[in-house]
């Protein structure tokens, strides 16, 4: 990809944002419940009606609503997300907090995935219609079926409540707290991409190279990870990148179900607090972190496939 | 093709609607199935209890029969399920056929809109829709609605691009057709076969999706018996009555295995390129 279409893609990208953020800021808009009183509410004191309203106006919550959007704009472009209603702390600091043990158990759950998912899928399209394909078949596509929250509290009714290896809850957000989240994603995840990996390499498998260097005599396992790997590569890249979509979502539930110090359970917390400038923050975040990432596999392209390159 | 042949030729495809057909029945025969036992309203007495031959699937705090609290669910499930598949499936279609019939500015909006729900991850921006709209039922179908419709729209959009500038397409016009009669027997049915493959492989997609947000309390509310609203109740008991937490998950995944069966021997069936 040259550097004139990534900067084509980065325009692109911020007309999305654009597109984002006015839903966003519409939704919680026209949002019922009142942000101001759930702040009051917090400390406990409910004040009268006035005092409220004299807030209101104070906050900027009176004036029209593109006024108000075209404010809460003009801070995010310069960073200021707003200060939270429920935890009176400005939205970056607590969502950066969250940020880095939502990208891990995300990474994590990710490589969890490719292990799992990669071997099983070759094998699959290997040996196709063959016995261990259809065993194969049979767990994804059970693997798929499963809700992924369900899936969880399974895990942790096994592993922390029957055999007490591993902790409940995940609050602490160390290494071992993050091992039953990681595998609940990652169950739900390799179930779809085995079934995409064994797709993309059966494709390949009926190339007429591979029958080719089959007669040649060239051993069957040097052609499988010499040639017909590499190049089912760029379909598998393309879903990877577009199954993180479906990642950070299920991040949200999972972190829930073990209550893991992460950006989804915060946003959960929020939702139900109508914390609108935290809501309105962390989807934003959420969707510029999913189109880097696509941008960086688009970019990654050019090194996965030579003839990228040669393009332009 | 007879038609004593069809089902016979499609064993798989057979079974399952079989399947789909007896799990529907016993959602609208709920009351009959649990004998008339109420999902909603428990005895205090027995709450908690472990499965036994009264209870087969055991009793909640609130001494609710958990069984009958499945079979109820099950009518939650499969009507919202199938109005969400039921909206995305039309609005999409529809708004994906405009695009691609008349082009312009109309293409332009359309699918600009489309692009920018499919540059986000759809979960999270339905969380956020039905968390912000209040819980119930009714809202999460429309937050799951407003972000799933793309899917179809591009789907449309392509096939009616296809055949948007054969001759018989011109023809048509050029004979005097109006654009609302071109629209529904020109470009609808060159959609319908794909976009119906499409809508009943999401069946299930769309009923995970909806007791995920049911599960994180942006769906259902108590105390309506709704699987992924009873896995939440349940929760805090993981050690005391993990019952609670076993069948409806059972049940989400039953049903939602026979509907993506159904779903894949659709496919085979009317597209058999795929294989």
């Amino acid at each position: 990809m040259s550097m004139k279409k990534i900067g084509a893609r980065l325009l692109q990208m911020l007309v999305v944002l654009l597109g984002i953020s006015f839903l966003t800021f519409l939704l919680t808009y026209m949002a019922p419940g009142d942000p101001v009183r759930t702040m009051f509410a917090a400390t406990g004191v409910i004040p009268s009606e006035e005092v409220m309203n004299e807030v209101r106006e104070s906050m900027g919550l009176n004036d029209p609503f593109l006024v108000q959007y075209g404010r809460w704009l003009g801070n995010c472009l310069r960073g200021n997300f707003g200060e939270s209603y429920a935890y009176g702390k400005p939205v970056v600091t607590l969502l950066l907090a969250r940020l880095w043990p939502t990208l891990r158990l995300t990474l994590f759950s990710m490589v969890l995935m490719l292990i799992v998912s990669v071997p099983l899928g070759m094998l699959s399209a290997v040996y196709k219609n063959k016995l261990i394909d259809y065993f194969v078949r049979l767990i994804t596509f059970f693997g798929v079926s499963l809700p992924n929250f369900w899936v969880g509290l399974m895990l942790m009714l096994l592993f922390c409540v029957k055999v007490n290896w591993l902790p409940v809850i995940s609050s602490a957000g160390d290494f071992k707290s993050m091992i039953l989240p990681s595998a609940t994603l990652a169950i739900a995840m390799a179930s779809k991409y085995t079934r995409q990996v064994r797709t993309a390499v059966l494709e390949e498998l009926n190339q007429d190279y591979v029958i080719g260097a089959t007669a040649r005599g060239v051993k069957s396992w040097k052609i499988l990870w010499l040639n017909v790997f590499p190049n089912s590569l760029l379909p598998l890249i393309t879903m990877l990148g577009l199954s993180i979509g479906s990642l950070l979502g299920g991040t949200s539930v999972v972190e829930v179900v073990f209550s893991y110090p992460g950006m989804g359970n915060l946003a959960v917390s929020a939702i139900t607090a109508y914390d609108y400038p935290l809501i309105q923050g962390y989807v934003l975040w959420v969707a510029v972190i999913y189109m880097l990432i696509n941008l960086l596999v688009d970019i990654s392209y050019n090194y996965v496939d030579p003839r990228m390159r040669l393009k332009r | 093709m007879k038609k004593q042949n069809f089902f016979l030729k499609y064993k798989s495809f057979t079974f399952f609607s079989i399947l789909g057909i007896l799990i529907i029945l016993t959602a609208i025969f709920a009351p009959v199935v649990t004998k008339g036992v109420s999902p909603t309203e428990g005895n205090l007495l027995f709450g908690l209890q472990p499965p036994s031959a009264e209870h087969i699937f055991g009793t909640d705090k609130l001494g609710r029969d958990i069984f009958t609290r499945v079979i109820y669910g099950a009518r939650t499930s499969l009507s919202a399920t199938f109005t969400v598949v039921i909206i995305i499936f039309l609005v999409g279609t529809m708004l994906g056929i405009l695009a691609g019939y008349f082009g312009g500015w109309v293409d332009i909006v359309i699918m600009r809109i489309a692009d920018m729900m499919i540059a986000f991850p759809g979960l999270v921006l339905a969380i956020a829709v039905a968390g912000i709209l209040g819980a119930s039922v009714k809202n999460a179908i429309i937050a799951l609605s407003l972000v799933s419709w793309t899917k179809y729209a591009r789907l449309a959009r392509s096939l009616v691009l296809k055949i948007r500038n054969r001759d018989f397409v011109a023809a048509a016009i050029v004979t005097g057709s109006k654009t609302p009669y071109m629209l529904f027997r020109y470009m609808f049915p060159n959609t319908i076969t794909t976009l119906v493959i499409t809508a009943a492989t999401d069946i299930g997609t769309m009923m995970l999706e909806l007791s995920s947000l049911s599960f994180l309390g942006f769906g259902a509310k108590a105390p309506a018996p709704e699987w992924g609203l009873m896995l939440n109740e349940g929760r805090p008991y993981i050690q005391a009555a993990p019952w609670l937490m076993i069948y409806p998950g059972i049940a989400i995944f039953i049903v939602v295995v026979v509907f993506n069966m159904l779903g894949d021997s659709l496919r085979d069936i009317l597209d058999p390129r795929d294989e």
